[in-house]
This record gives C-alpha cells, structure tokens and sequence, in this order.
C-alpha cells in the first residue's frame, strides 16, 4: 500500500508508538495514509482502538518476523 | 513526581477494604476483560491516547487527591500520572509493573494451625483469581498448585526456616503455567502429578494416586490424596491433618468447576457429579474447603482467606445443589463463560511441549481464570 510517510515505530515501549503517531497525524492531511512499524504488541489493540476512538482509519496491518505493520488513513 | 506503588500495597488496600480510586488507561477491551477488583475499589476507564491532548476532559471524573493509575505495563500510567499532576491532583501514584505485576502478585495469608504445631498457608493470586499452598511441618514444606512465579515460594519458605521437599498440583493446570517443575528444580523437591492428567507429558513425575500419603517433616502430617475426577480425569484432592480439604479446580466457595478445559465436557460431567455428589459426601462436614481458585471479591475474607466449611457448602453452594441429573449437565456444559486466555497452550507448556520465553509466558497467563462453570 503506498503510504504518503512512514513512521518508526519499532523499540519503542507503551505508550510511545500511540504518541508518535498521533503527532505524526497531526501533521498530515486528510485522507494521506500513515504507515506505522512497531515491535510492541501491546500496540495492536491499542492502535485500532485509538484509530476508531480518533475518527481515523486502520486501513490495513500485517505482523511479519515481530515487526507489526500499520496503514492508518487520517479522518 | 507521582509515587510508584507496588502491586503488594494494593494487595493490601484491597483486603483492609481501604479506599481506593483506580483510573485505569488501558483499552477498553482489556479492562472489560480484567481489572482490579475489591469492595473499597472505585475504578473509571479512560484510555490513555484518549488523553494524549491533556487530562482536562475527565477532571470532573477525578477525585483531586489520591489517584492510582494503572495501565498494562507501566509506561502509560506514568505519562498519565504526570498530567494528573500537572492539572493539580495531589497524591497521584502509577502501579509499579502494571497489571502484569498484579497478575504476578502473590499475598501469603496464613490458613491456621496443624495439630503437630506446623502451619498452613494460602498464597493468594488477587490478579487472577489462583490460589496455592505451602504446608510447613518442623523444617519442611510441600507447595500444592504452585504458580509460575517461584521466588515468592522460595523466600516465604526461607523466612519460615522450611526447606521445600514436596510439590504438587491437584490437576494439570490450563489457566496459568505450573510452577512445579521449577521449583523441582531449584530445590531438589519430589514433583507429584495425577498420572491421568499426565499421559503426554514430557517429564518424569512422582504418580499421585488415591490414596498416597504424602509427608511433610517429621511429624508426618499427612497429605492424603482423594481421587476427585471432574474438571479433570486425573484432578486429586488433598485432606491435610484430617482439617483442610484442598479440592483444586474441583469446588469453589460460591461455584465448582467446569469440566471443558480439556475439550471433554461431555464424557467428564458424570465424573464432576460423581465428585461432588458423593465422594466429597462422604468426607467430614468439618473439613475446612481450599480451592485453587477463586472469581469473585465476595469469595475473599477478611482477612484474605479464601475458604468454608465443606457442610457449609452443601447448605449455600448452589453448584452442589442441583437435584436433577439432566439439569446439572446442561448447568456445567452449556453457557460456560469464555475459556481462560491461552489455555490450550497453557496446557501444552504444563505438559512440557512447548518452552516459550518468560515474556510470552507473562503474555499467556494474562486475565481472570474462568475455571468456574459460572
């Protein structure tokens, strides 16, 4: 899915992934995607959630080799 | 700065009934899973990127002093904790390690006396509902229904100038990982299993069989094995002392247990009934019941205790009253609540089939136990 950026995410603890992305959000446009790779697996629940909680879209995700994948599309 | 508050204070708020107000950050499918429980316990759920922008929209929520956050980790709650205090509330506190460490959280209460002066005691899992034994006799003591985490076993029982010499679990656990092969290992202990819950397993094991005696120090007090099938094939009970009747996942204060972990509902109900319909029957009224779990707050005493006179239980214990054979089947096969988290796989790492890591461990065994049938 081509993202219009692409937030590194991986490493980082509860609630850092959330906080990056939102900021990343913040700064995109309407309808842009946001790709999202993190490590925490807390993450996976809490980005959806957060995503539906924000009038955001969780596009897609995938979990390859312990990297978890997100496409969330700015509401 | 906020104060980090460890799971063991909590523990004990929660059993002095002191008041207690619990903003809990996680998602809101975790917290309607499992939360912190207690009758002096008030608790609200906001999650934290929900306060990412600031805490201003819940403040009305909030007492102004004395708040606990709590999120799965950590590291939530103190971001949160941070704005609490930024916005004026004083007296605001994170729990230290998050609801893993009150998963892990073991409270020793002690159970009474024996009658050789030796001493049992009820390690108390507040976060999920398990419960086990130590039973202490001149110098030894024997764990029954050990949870994963050791160290608490190990350090209470040097306290007590015991050496661990037995373990045993009534039953081959599915709703949290046994900690028996462990403590084996570390203390050199004889590890009993029930052999019909261990057919698969990968290990060597001493057979608990009806009707073995167990010994503990010197003075021999006896744990007597009873052969009580059910929620289990091979699920044993213990008689400690000709007092305590340790009964596993078999009987609970205010339920007994559910016969499907091992996907064999159907083929062990009349096993379950037999168990609790009569061979418990014929066993004294007086025996004080210990079971390995618990579901509800109401369960525990004053002091922490979990427990009830076994006559007692036949008076209150709506599980042990059901006349009808046909209606007692449907009670403990049909509208079971959901299956404890991971249980299949608990099952296969109880059995030695599976070696995860410590962390996916700690990840299997998060939730409640929903060993009852209700």
């Amino acid at each position: 899915m081509e993202a219009n950026k692409v937030l590194d995410a991986k490493g980082l603890a509860c609630p850092m992934p959330i906080v990056k992305t939102k900021k990343a959000m913040d700064e995109m446009n309407r309808g842009d995607i946001l790709e999202i790779h993190a490590t925490d697996k807390g993450a996976k629940a809490d980005l959806a959630a957060w995503t539906d909680s924000s009038g955001h879209e969780l596009v897609d995700q995938t979990e390859e080799e312990e990297v978890l994948k997100f496409w969330i599309k700015k509401g | 700065m906020p104060k980090a508050m460890k799971a063991q204070e909590i523990a004990r708020k929660v059993i002095d009934k002191e008041e207690l107000f619990i903003l809990d950050v996680r998602n809101q499918k975790e917290f309607a899973d499992w939360k912190i429980e207690g009758d002096s316990v008030e608790v609200i759920n906001v999650p934290y990127f929900d306060l990412l922008d600031g805490v201003e929209s819940i403040m009305d929520k909030l007492p102004n002093e004395n708040v606990l956050v709590v999120c799965a980790k950590e590291g939530s709650s103190m971001m949160v904790a941070d704005l609490l205090e930024e916005a004026g509330v004083t007296g605001v506190s994170f729990l230290k390690g998050g609801m893993k460490a009150w998963s892990e959280y073991l409270e020793p209460v002690k159970v009474g006396d024996m009658s050789d002066g030796g001493e049992l005691y009820q390690f108390v899992r507040l976060g999920k509902g398990c419960l086990s034994y130590m039973v202490i006799s001149d110098g030894e003591a024997m764990v029954i229904d050990s949870n994963r985490m050791i160290q608490p076993y190990l350090d209470f029982a040097k306290e007590k100038n015991a050496k661990i010499v037995q373990v045993a679990d009534t039953h081959l656990h599915a709703d949290h990982i046994s900690g028996g092969r462990a403590l084996r290992e570390e203390t050199g202990a004889q590890y009993w299993l029930p052999p019909k819950d261990a057919t698969e397993v990968q290990f060597d094991y001493n057979k608990l069989e009806d009707g073995n005696e167990i010994t503990v120090g010197t003075t021999k007090v006896a744990a007597q094995a009873v052969y009580s099938p059910g929620h289990t094939i091979g699920s044993t009970s213990f008689i400690v002392d000709n007092k305590y009747l340790l009964t596993g996942d078999i009987l609970f204060v205010e339920s007994i247990g559910r016969p499907d972990l091992a996907g064999l509902a159907e083929d062990w109900v009349g096993d379950l009934r037999e168990t609790l319909y009569s061979r418990y029957k014929e066993l004294s009224d007086d025996l004080e019941v210990l079971p390995a779990h618990f579901a509800n707050m109401s369960e525990v005493q004053d002091d922490g205790k979990v427990s009830a006179p076994l006559g007692e239980l036949y008076k209150v214990n709506t599980g042990l009253n059901v006349e009808d054979e046909g209606e007692f089947r449907k009670m403990v096969t049909e509208n079971l609540p959901p299956q404890p988290n991971a249980y299949q796989e608990i099952r296969q790492v109880n059995m030695g089939k599976l070696t995860p890591e410590e962390e996916e461990k700690r990840e299997m065994e998060i939730g409640p136990n929903r060993c009852a049938v209700s």
